[in-house]
């Protein structure tokens, strides 16, 4: 009765085939650690932010006259409307932290080299729709710091010659940002970007199962037609999709329930720290939301301090260290394009920082150090010595590029072994 | 099926012509899409002219209204401050204004109509944030020497009693001048000048 059905369904639609071709079918490297699970809690919570996200749009009213007020009235009035919206708001910024150590992960590992380079792109523009949706977000409550920051951001477009103008008039849809700002906004946060999100993440992960998953060691897992001994290939059954092509290595398990089972054990440390921000440190000392957003949006009165909230503050450090507004806008979005641009840049052959050299190795936790510590620098106030130590920490940002397209060529690196150990 | 054979040219031709005039729907309807995003008729006229009253503002005062949803400063400058501002010219990234911050008619030390008015939008040319008016001395702190001026507290640019912007900040420019003109001694009109519609 039950197969019936289930052969009722798979001749009209391929449900199991899907289900096993990418999840209980799927060879995973035996060696991934827990460097790999961010991909897996990004997911959670992008679920995350579209359920609460649903729920908070059934409170919230986005006009200037009462957005404001409506969030005050989620937060107070509306039954457990606290808990959701500190879900949303804490989601958020454990959306970038997942997404940053995501991104590390795959410079370490070399996982943006051949053949992963398109997957690597997916990835940089779910980045770029993630910064757009969560800045807009940002501008719904309409508190002080979304008015400002808004006006911050949207001004960035200014700095183009001779359009710049006009063209932040027509973004704003009124000579400053005001109701009718916070309504596209809303249209854009609430339905076109995480439509766009949502595609994206699909097309991240159609790249990925048809590459297949880098590992720590940067070997390759599936190996040309016709070149493993039988024992030497994998004794799990793995989808005829990818058997047909590859002979694939006996150091693989399937995708379900071998590494969801270790993502979930990931995911419950994710919640117990999730869980302990939402319920006890929703602002998270200012830095989640920030103080200024508890007030209303004030058009003719500027906060004494404006920073982003912080997972935008390494490329506004970036863009206050440039003295010229232009060039100031061109060197921010360069370092995004340049994290882009890392299969190209990288010259190596080599994927894994285990087998590279030792500069490799050194200059990426430069690069780690030099992007968090841009963020201190862009989310603190302004001080003299910060504009020196901004400077030198953008390019240092950039010289982590330049560096490694240099000693990329002909780097020195370890034997890569045969099979993963 | 027609054993009729295959014309190409006249299939590259219907095929152009056919991309040709989709092409022209699809740039068609995104009119509204794009237009959609203007100012509205609602917001053009919020941002319509604004008239001032003067009379009561002392010397040395600034006074805060609004135009177009933005901060307009109108301060009243006293014969120090006038004269102060041709003392740190060499301070200044633009000090003969030669950039278009400000209509024709302010193209002058003061940017003003007259020297004693002056009349600013109160916005940073840097990131839009409305700078601070620091007087009596408490400018000092931010430009040895000169005594009143504007500091944005947000990236740390400074502008002196008419709007001029300090060299080694982030701000590019002066500040803007709306355009503006006396109805009377004591009125000001803020959004349109003499000679324009």
């Amino acid at each position: 009765m039950w197969q019936n059905l289930l052969d009722w369904i798979e001749y009209r639609i391929p449900m199991m085939r899907v289900a096993k071709m990418h999840a209980m079918e799927y060879p995973a490297p035996k060696n991934m650690n827990f460097w790999y699970v961010f991909g897996f809690l990004a997911t959670i919570v992008l679920v995350n932010q579209i359920v609460t996200g649903i729920w908070l749009t059934m409170s919230f009213e986005p006009s200037a006259e009462r957005a404001f007020a409506s969030v005050e009235y989620i937060m107070r009035e509306v039954d457990y409307g606290y808990i959701i919206r500190y879900m949303h708001s804490t989601g958020a910024s454990a959306f970038f932290i997942v997404v940053y150590l995501h991104m590390f992960r795959g410079m370490i590992y070399g996982s943006y080299q051949k053949p992963r380079e398109l997957l690597w792109l997916f990835g940089m523009f779910i980045y770029l729709a993630l910064m757009a949706e969560a800045f807009m977000g940002y501008v719904l409550p309409w508190g002080q710091m979304s008015y400002w920051g808004a006006q911050v951001i949207v001004s960035l477009f200014g700095a183009i010659p001779v359009i710049g103008e006009d063209l932040t008039v027509w973004i704003q849809g009124d000579y400053v940002i005001s109701g009718a700002t916070l309504n596209r906004f809303f249209a854009l946060h609430v339905i076109a970007l995480p439509l766009v999100i949502v595609i994206l993440v699909f097309l991240h992960i159609v790249a990925l199962h048809e590459v297949g998953s880098n590992n720590p060691d940067g070997v390759e897992v599936k190996r040309k037609k016709g070149s493993l001994k039988e024992e030497e290939k994998t004794k799990f059954k793995m989808h005829e999709y990818y058997t047909n092509k590859y002979d694939i290595i006996d150091d693989v398990v399937p995708f379900f329930p071998h590494i969801v089972l270790k993502d979930l054990v990931a995911f419950s440390v994710f919640l117990l720290a999730f869980c302990y921000i939402m319920f006890f440190k929703p602002e998270m000392g200012g830095y989640f939301l920030e103080a200024p957003n508890f007030e209303i949006a004030n058009p003719l009165k500027t906060p004494a301090h404006i920073f982003p909230v912080w997972y935008f503050t390494p490329f506004y450090a970036i863009l206050k260290a440039v003295p010229d507004k232009l060039f100031g806008v061109i060197a921010m979005f360069a370092a995004i394009i340049m994290l882009a641009l890392l299969p190209w840049i990288d010259r190596g052959k080599v994927k894994s920082w285990r087998y590279r050299s030792g500069i490799h190795k050194y200059n990426l936790i430069v690069f780690a150090i030099v992007f968090v510590f841009l963020g201190y620098l862009g989310g603190t106030p302004q001080e003299p010595w910060k504009v020196t130590a901004s400077q030198i920490a953008t390019i240092m940002y950039f010289a982590f590029f330049g560096l490694l397209w240099l000693y990329s060529k002909n780097e020195k690196t370890k034997p890569l072994p045969e099979r993963i150990g | 099926m027609s054993n009729a054979p295959v014309d190409n040219s006249r299939r590259r031709f219907l095929t152009i012509a056919t991309s040709v005039v989709g092409g022209v729907g699809v740039a068609g309807v995104a009119v509204p899409f794009i237009a959609s995003w203007n100012p509205s008729a609602k917001a053009k006229a919020a941002g319509a002219d604004v008239e001032v009253d003067i009379s009561k503002v002392e010397p040395g005062q600034l006074l805060r209204i609004e135009w177009r949803s933005k901060p307009v400063w109108i301060v009243r400058r006293t014969p120090e401050l006038l004269a102060e501002l041709a003392n740190h010219e060499d301070k200044l990234k633009d000090p003969n204004s030669d950039e278009p911050q400000q209509p024709e008619f302010a193209h002058n030390r003061y940017r003003s109509l007259k020297e004693e008015y002056l009349v600013l939008v109160g916005i940073c040319t840097h990131l839009g944030c409305s700078p601070q008016h620091l007087k009596g001395g408490a400018f000092e702190e931010q430009v040895e020497g000169v005594p009143d001026g504007f500091f944005c507290p947000c990236h740390g640019s400074k502008f002196d009693m008419a709007g001029r912007v300090f060299q080694g900040v982030p701000a590019p420019l002066n500040l803007v001048v709306p355009p503006y003109m006396y109805i009377d001694d004591n009125t000001i009109l803020i959004g349109s000048q003499e000679g324009a519609a």
